[in-house]
């Protein structure tokens, strides 16, 4: 191979280990020695040295970011339990737990499961709707709007480009950050203080989404120290797509074209940067700048082109820049690409920087030759640029050429099945959770206790955020973020239900989308956190009128460094979660992203991240209309708690407030649960649900006056009557304050109209419920426990000030 | 019967144009989303129809000021069709973005003059936010004006509002007088009963809490709330509804749909 002066040839074939390894990092190649090996032996066999182009392909196409070699890599994994070990190999995790239930579950709803840029579930006969969620934690970290902003177009363009384009219909966003209110000292050096961070990655998602027309409809916001320097952003899109364009495929002789934005130097580097830990010397210029016009603009004119069916296939350009997108549709084929034709931002560029660019807002697609006029006259007459940059081979060989020379030349074999499988220790040594001494707390303690809970953190209105978001456009959001019986007053919804009337006309049927994350329960417990998450997911959903025969799920992983034993036995043990309780609550995972790596090091020293796992939950509701809100409605009416409260305060808001040592982690009962969710649907199919509201965070206490001070109504409940249940047989009554803030899964407060409870408790029967109180507007929010003598009264509109005023930014 | 043409303009940057096309077709209309470059080709092609409607998104970015590049397009590319379709009595109806383009192009308030006298300038919170807000309409206000997209409504509605730049500013008093004395101005933000709102119900501080004006012939009409994300009851916060499932927004769809038959 001939060498220009643009493009280097590499020295690989003579370095010894010291030097592949120096090579690896000095290029932010993040490659292993064991990988940098591999590649050395290809090119000894093609008796020359690679060049740059070459290397960089293969990094970016072996990267954690577009490989996941850790969870689809071999893990020895040892858990320890009573000083007995048990040892089990996996040979790929996900294919293991999580993918494998869906492959269990077999649901025929399940369109397109884990083969695409996002999962495809059935919406109606004629179309399907798609759901993905991806993370961009080290950009957010490094230019939190940058970050953000990107992050949300790039999730949008997993929806375009999965089958051959889905429209857009949601937006969802979940974040971890540091405490806001950290003093300034306290903030690692050459890091973002957390409240810059968290006001830059809103205004991102802010810009992106609303520039968009895409309503941002459902997230939450988690707030703990770990995430100080290494925030989470979760950003998640939803779209709607024909039945008949989920399949792609690509054919020898079709023209590659690439639509939207330029390349540029931003970017450069993304996909092997994630395997980085951050610190204060990490690069910027790795986080891609975006303009969201031009991707509205490449929306629009693709649903058009799509419709006209002028392309086989189509897929974003994300993390690896075209050298992903093209790798990846000519993976079967092969493709020959001339870099000199892809449209720049600015000269200068050097081959592999083009080839490798993460600029954003553009696709890629495969159009058959006889369409090439008519597809690009689509794009043009919108003014969105779209050039052919190559064609698909049957060679198949990764064929680039620049001003004549060619400057790659690999095996697509080799590029995307070369890479070695690593082999990674795993340790989990189980704890036995104790249960805390009882927590014995007066009325006013109590009072005291739940303003506390309301104004925390991680329970506090996220109204500031919110509000700046259009959840709105597209006039489809029917079930909102925030709930009021008018418009003045509001309180948190569970989950939000889209009406997608506009796309399909005449439809009765929603689209609910739910979410559920706690990285408290996590730190004790990484098997309880992930089943708790996807039990609240579906919680939230069935708490405004979801089927939980019609769900179904993402999971996101944002963990530490897998390189460390226990932070992979972490996972291991939540992955099992995963599959166990899809099993059980027969929904099926459809796609999911993991983030690894998320650590940092002040001073020398490693830190990582308290792991998270987000879980996101999308499924049909036959009747949009016949949903529910959580706001209680009418004095009079009665309300029900529906599952089992149960000592579980470990990693609860109380446990943080009162500084409680020890607890249990809320555990899942799935059976128990899954019964309760089934019958509040059947309810519903009454119309018998004036309100429901999950419980989660903060416990009864908090979720009853949510939905008290979300009305400007009052509520008199008798804490005596709530239905309790025993984790260990030893074990001595709940205290009021224990039964109040416990965070018990699987539990749901109802309000239900007098004269309809009878036909409700005949639905509920043999399930674990009570009547606990009614609504009554005359002495403002009230708990009793005669038993306890415990009484605590609230103003409603007091507790909404205490909820409200918390982020205000 | 003939049904009524609805043309719905739409550039870079548009992105209400799905629902409005929606609202216009429950209402009986035939709505069409025409690209401002497929428009400039064939120029007369806006006598075809009989409502044209600006809708709200973020028109190049709003890059300069909201609705500003779009605004300078269509009067330079397309200004001498707009003002005779407008003078012609045929409705227009700008939303949100819409409106801002229809006030920074000068159809609004006075189509006539076809010059820029007020502006949508930024929020008093000083960012974009998205809620349900009461609004006043003419009826409570005065009495009733020409209007022809704002007949058989209550005293007070409630429709959403979305937007960073929305606070209205006539250039000057007189102006103001005589959008009052007109009968211009048929929406104001307001309180439950229809008294001064205080924020968040004044969701950007609009000299006179002014939400929509209307042009002295009451065809041109413009307005920052989202009446095409209130066609159905079950869109409300609340699920109120008017009539059979209805939502408020949909009575000004059918206004104009009406009025043209």
């Amino acid at each position: 191979m001939k060498c220009i002066t643009d493009c280097k040839i590499i020295e690989i074939l003579n370095l010894s280990d010291e030097q592949l390894i120096e090579l690896s990092r000095k290029n932010v190649l993040s490659l292993s020695l064991e990988e940098m090996k591999t590649v050395q032996n290809y090119f000894k066999k093609l008796k020359r040295n690679p060049t740059d182009v070459e290397i960089e392909t293969l990094a970016q196409t072996w990267s954690e970011h577009c490989k996941h070699k850790t969870l689809t890599g071999i893990i020895e994994y040892t858990e320890e339990k009573n000083s007995k070990k048990t040892r089990r190999i996996y040979n790929n995790l996900l294919k293991e737990t999580i993918f494998k239930a869906a492959v269990e579950l077999n649901k025929k709803w399940c369109l397109s499961v884990f083969k695409d840029n996002a999962g495809v579930i059935e919406f109606d006969s004629e179309n399907g709707i798609a759901f993905k969620v991806e993370t961009h934690n080290h950009p957010s970290a490094l230019e939190p709007y940058g970050g953000s902003a990107t992050g949300i177009g790039g999730v949008i363009r997993d929806i375009l480009g999965v089958g051959l384009g889905a429209k857009p219909l949601a937006n969802t966003d979940v974040f971890c950050f540091g405490d806001p209110d950290t003093e300034y000292s306290k903030v690692p050096e050459g890091m973002h203080h957390p409240k810059r961070i968290a006001k830059g990655v809103v205004s991102g998602v802010r810009d992106y989404g609303n520039r968009m027309g895409i309503p941002t409809v459902n997230g939450t916001v988690c707030f703990d120290d770990g995430y100080m320097a290494n925030p989470l952003v979760y950003c998640g899109t939803m779209g709607i797509i024909p039945k008949d364009k989920i399949e792609k495929k690509v054919n020898s002789g079709d023209l590659i074209l690439v639509v939207g934005g330029r390349a540029g130097r931003d970017g450069i580097h993304g996909a092997t940067f994630s395997s980085v830990q951050l610190d204060q010397e990490s690069d910027v210029s790795a986080v891609q700048i975006g303009n969201p016009i031009i991707e509205k603009k490449v929306l629009d004119t693709l649903i058009k082109a799509r419709d006209l069916n002028l392309y086989r296939s189509v897929t974003d350009c994300g993390a690896g820049g075209l050298s992903s997108a093209v790798g990846e549709l000519g993976k079967k084929t092969g493709a020959v690409v001339y870099l000199d034709r892809v449209p720049l931002k600015y000269d200068g560029l050097c081959p592999w920087e083009i080839w490798i660019s993460e600029a954003q807002e553009r696709m890629v697609f495969a159009v058959p030759p006889e369409n090439k006029e008519k597809i690009v006259e689509i794009f043009e007459r919108e003014n969105v640029e779209a050039v052919f940059i190559g064609e698909f081979t049957a060679d198949g060989k990764l064929t680039l050429i620049y001003e004549g020379d060619v400057v790659t030349n690999i095996d697509m074999e080799f590029l995307h099945n070369g890479v070695p499988k690593p082999t990674r220790p795993a340790l989990c040594k189980i704890k036995e959770e104790k249960i805390q001494k009882p927590v014995e707390m007066s009325s006013s303690e109590i009072s005291e206790a739940l303003k506390a809970s309301l104004s925390d953190l991680n329970v506090c209105s996220k109204e500031w955020i919110v509000r700046q978001y259009d959840h709105e456009v597209q006039g489809q959001t029917v079930i909102k973020p925030f709930q009021g019986n008018n418009v003045e007053v509001s309180g948190p919804g569970d989950a939000a239900i889209i009406f997608p009337y506009t796309v399909v006309r005449g439809t009765k049927k929603g689209i609910v989308l739910s979410n559920g994350i706690n990285p408290q329960y996590g730190k004790i417990n990484t098997y309880k956190m992930a089943a708790s998450a996807i039990e609240e997911a579906l919680r939230n959903a069935v708490a405004v009128g979801a089927d939980i025969e019609k769900m179904s799920l993402l999971d996101n992983f944002c963990w530490g460094n897998p390189d460390e034993p226990e932070i992979l036995g972490s996972l291991v043990r939540a992955a099992n979660a995963c599959y166990d309780m899809s099993k059980s609550f027969d929904v099926p995972f459809i796609s999911g992203k993991d983030s690894l790596h998320n650590e940092y090091s002040i001073g020398g020293k490693k830190y990582s991240i308290p792991p998270a796992l987000l879980i996101s939950a999308m499924g049909v509701i036959e009747n949009a209309a016949n949903t529910f809100t959580m706001p209680l409605k009418n004095d009079g009416d009665k309300v029900f708690v529906l599952g089992t409260t149960r000592n579980e305060l470990g990693g609860s808001v109380l446990a943080k407030i009162k500084n409680i040592k020890y607890g249990i982690v809320p555990d899942v009962h799935p059976q128990e649960s899954k019964d309760i969710m089934k019958r509040i649907y059947r309810a519903a199919s009454e119309n018998l649900i004036e309100a429901c509201h999950d419980c989660s965070e903060g416990g009864l206490v908090v979720a009853i006056s949510e939905m008290a001070f979300a009305a400007g109504k009052g509520v008199k409940i008798d804490i005596d009557a709530v239905k309790t249940g025993k984790i260990k047989s030893q074990e001595t009554e709940l205290t009021a304050a224990e039964i109040l803030f416990s965070e018990s899964n699987g539990r749901f407060v109802v309000e239900v109209k007098p004269g309809n409870e009878a036909r409700f408790g005949e639905i509920l029967e043999d399930a674990v419920f009570a009547e606990i109180g009614c609504v009554n507007s005359d002495k403002g929010i009230v708990f009793e426990s005669e038993k306890n003598k415990i009484k605590i009264q609230e103003a409603p509109e007091v507790l909404l000030n205490y909820w409200r005023s918390t982020i205000n930014w | 019967m003939k049904k009524a043409k609805v043309l719905i303009l739409r550039t870079a940057g548009t992105n209400c144009d799905c629902e409005t096309q929606a609202a216009f077709e429950l209402s009986g209309a035939v709505a069409e989303r025409i690209h401002i470059n497929a428009l400039i080709e064939k120029k007369d092609k806006i006598f075809e129809y009989d409502i044209l409607a600006f809708p709200g998104g973020f028109s190049y970015g709003d890059d300069i000021a909201s609705g500003k590049i779009l605004a300078n397009e269509i009067k330079n590319k397309l200004g001498d069709r707009i003002k005779k379709f407008a003078l012609s009595g045929r409705p227009i109806i700008g939303i949100c973005n819409g409106f801002q383009v229809l006030v920074k192009m000068g159809l609004l308030p006075d189509p006539e003059l076809f010059e820029q006298v007020s502006t949508l300038s930024y929020n008093d919170s000083d960012k974009f936010e998205c809620r349900w807000v009461y609004l006043k309409t003419e009826k409570k206000i005065k009495n009733e004006s020409n209007c022809v997209w704002t007949k058989n409504l209550p005293d007070i509605i409630s429709l959403p509002v979305a937007h960073g730049e929305g606070k209205f500013i006539p250039d000057d008093r007189k102006l103001l007088d005589s959008l009052n004395e007109n009968n211009q101005i048929v929406f104001r933000y307001s309180s439950k009963d229809g008294g001064k709102p205080e924020y968040p119900l004044d969701p950007n501080g609009s000299v006179d809490q002014i939400a929509g004006i209307c042009s002295t012939a009451g065809n041109v009409f413009g307005l920052m709330p989202h009446p095409e994300r209130y066609i159905f009851a079950l869109q409300h916060p609340a699920g109120e509804s008017f009539c059979r499932g209805y939502g408020w927004g949909k009575v000004i769809f059918q206004n104009a749909v009406d009025f043209v038959k």
